[in-house]
């Protein structure tokens, strides 16, 4: 398979895998149809990231973004953690296959919705640029449940049998 | 060692395949368009193994044209017969399970002026809606017999009837050696069947009003130019021959989905008329994950999901059957051969159940 060595060892042995109890926020990313899923829980103490998980539903590329993204925070600042892009991850990563990008993306995104949950529950200051990044993610949500609305119809009606 | 189960994908050479190829790269490297004996002996092993193909599917060794692979006996059926029959009407026939190099030539004939009609499959994935779909401008039917993903055969013979004087042509890569097949024009290759990659064949019945689509210097009975690739075709024509064991390879596949019961909450997708085929779904992890685990452990399968390629398309067939984009993308393909053992199967379900649990236990569903 065309993935670093780094990629394959976070695959095989993720870091701070699992879901966290009294988490302070929790990003959401992300949809089944499309192929990942990803789920970043926080703990935020003055201001500092002091511990994070994740829960991911994907290929190799999202699982080892996922691991790799909890450690870049950890015992970081809220502030800090904002200014991490694609391209840290990727770097971390020792790079992932062009078609694996939008795995490195997923991360990010969770990243910033996880923040974003803990400064809105919190009643703290969000930035326009947060706010932004959030509206954008949401309106991406609904888009892809009116493409797939066939399908979640589907599954409901699964559940409700 | 590694264990592998994506025969669907390719298979190894058998051994007697490669010792009859194996003069054929040496000492016998003849043209077999030449005249003096070197060429004459090339030509001869052709003949050979056209027979030896010919014999297998039960037809005549004429309707045997070689080709590079089941890619292009696809092409050539497909498109030949198109803009052969464009006088007779413009309209084909497919189904929305076919593999890429019929759905894609079919979108590129939707370009060129003619028309398709893609079929639908029921959930046990058999076509319907064939005779309906039929107009007085349908020119080509195309079907595929065994498949690739969860193993369906379709009864072609039911087809062929339907079908009346309209032309049949069916994609026969999966099914070659394993059933028997009965169309106008087949489709088959030999690396499915533990020869070699890179050449196939297209029987084409006689009679058939079908032009050559590769030009050249009129190889293959000015069917097909190009100088033949001897010893792949020597090669081709002993897969065909050898014993291939199908019973065994059912019994394993049935022994497999006995010991897949062990794990909790899996599906198993159809997979029942091809012997080598396993498609199963399973919930809550991606495909590529697994296929990236079990790699890990030296075991080779392959995913029948988005992730499985540079495409990330929710695989058409597997919607086809009514699985839901997100079961797709939690889908995985297992494919025998009469190489793989019971042991191996056990070692796989163990690892499975191992990675299954791991992987799961990091799912958020």
């Amino acid at each position: 398979m065309a993935y670093s060595k780094k990629v394959l060892d976070l695959f095989r042995k993720p870091k701070n895998a699992g879901k966290m109890k009294d988490y302070d926020g929790v990003g959401k990313v992300g949809n089944p149809v499309c192929g990942d899923v990803m789920w970043l829980y926080i703990k935020v103490k003055d201001d500092v990231i002091i511990d994070i998980t994740f829960e991911t539903f994907g290929c190799i590329a999202a699982l080892a973004s996922s691991s790799i993204i909890t450690d870049m925070v950890k015992g970081r600042s809220i502030e800090d953690a904002l200014k991490i892009v694609k391209d840290d991850v990727l770097n971390e990563l020792d790079g992932l296959p062009p078609v694996k990008i939008h795995c490195s993306v997923l991360s990010i995104d969770a990243l910033q919705e996880a923040i974003y949950d803990y400064l809105s529950k919190n009643k703290k200051e969000i930035s326009e640029f947060l706010e932004r990044r959030h509206q954008e993610l949401e309106k991406e949500r609904k888009e892809v449940e009116v493409k797939y609305k066939d399908w979640i119809q589907k599954e409901e009606d699964l559940h409700e049998e | 060692m590694s264990i592998y189960l994506d025969n669907g994908s390719t298979t190894k050479i058998d051994p007697k395949v490669l010792r009859a190829m194996l003069p054929f790269l040496k000492e016998k490297y003849g043209n077999a368009s030449a005249i003096y004996k070197l060429g004459a002996e090339a030509k001869e092993a052709i003949e050979k193994s056209r027979k030896q193909i010919a014999e297998k599917l039960n037809v005549n060794s004429e309707e045997i044209i070689f080709t590079s692979g089941g890619t292009e006996s696809n092409n050539f059926a497909i498109k030949s017969i198109a803009f052969s029959n464009r006088d007779k009407g413009n309209h084909i026939i497919t189904t929305k399970i076919e593999h890429k190099s019929v759905i894609n030539v079919c979108k590129w004939l939707e370009t060129q002026g003619f028309e398709v009609t893609y079929l639908d499959v029921d959930e046990n994935g058999y076509v319907k809606g064939l005779e309906e779909a039929i107009t007085d401008k349908t020119i080509l039917v195309s079907i595929i017999h065994g498949h690739n993903e969860f193993g369906t055969i379709q009864n072609l013979e039911e087809i062929k009837n339907i079908c009346g004087n309209i032309y049949l042509h069916t994609d026969a890569c999966q099914s070659f050696t394993k059933f028997p097949i009965m169309a106008d024009l087949i489709s088959i290759n030999a690396h499915k069947i533990h020869g070699p990659k890179g050449i196939g064949a297209l029987y084409i019945k006689k009679g058939v009003r079908i032009d050559e689509w590769q030009h050249g210097g009129g190889h293959e009975n000015r069917m097909r130019s190009g100088t033949e690739n001897v010893p792949a075709i020597v090669g081709f024509g002993t897969s065909a021959i050898i014993d291939h064991r199908v019973e065994y390879i059912r019994e394993l596949k049935d022994y497999f989905i006995n010991q897949l019961n062990k794990i909790d909450n899996i599906r198993i997708n159809l997979s029942k008329d091809l012997p080598h085929v396993i498609s199963m779904t399973i919930p809550k992890i991606e495909g590529e994950a697994i296929v990236g685990s079990l790699d890990m452990e030296g075991i080779c399968i392959a995913t029948g999901s988005a992730c499985n390629s540079n495409s990330l398309e929710p695989n058409q067939s597997l919607l086809a059957i009514g699985l839901n984009p997100q079961e797709v993308n939690s889908t995985i393909r297992i494919t025998l051969s009469k190489f793989n053992t019971k042991k191996e199967i056990d070692k796989t379900v163990k690892v499975l159940q191992e990675i299954i649990k791991k992987l799961r236990d990091i799912s958020p569903f």
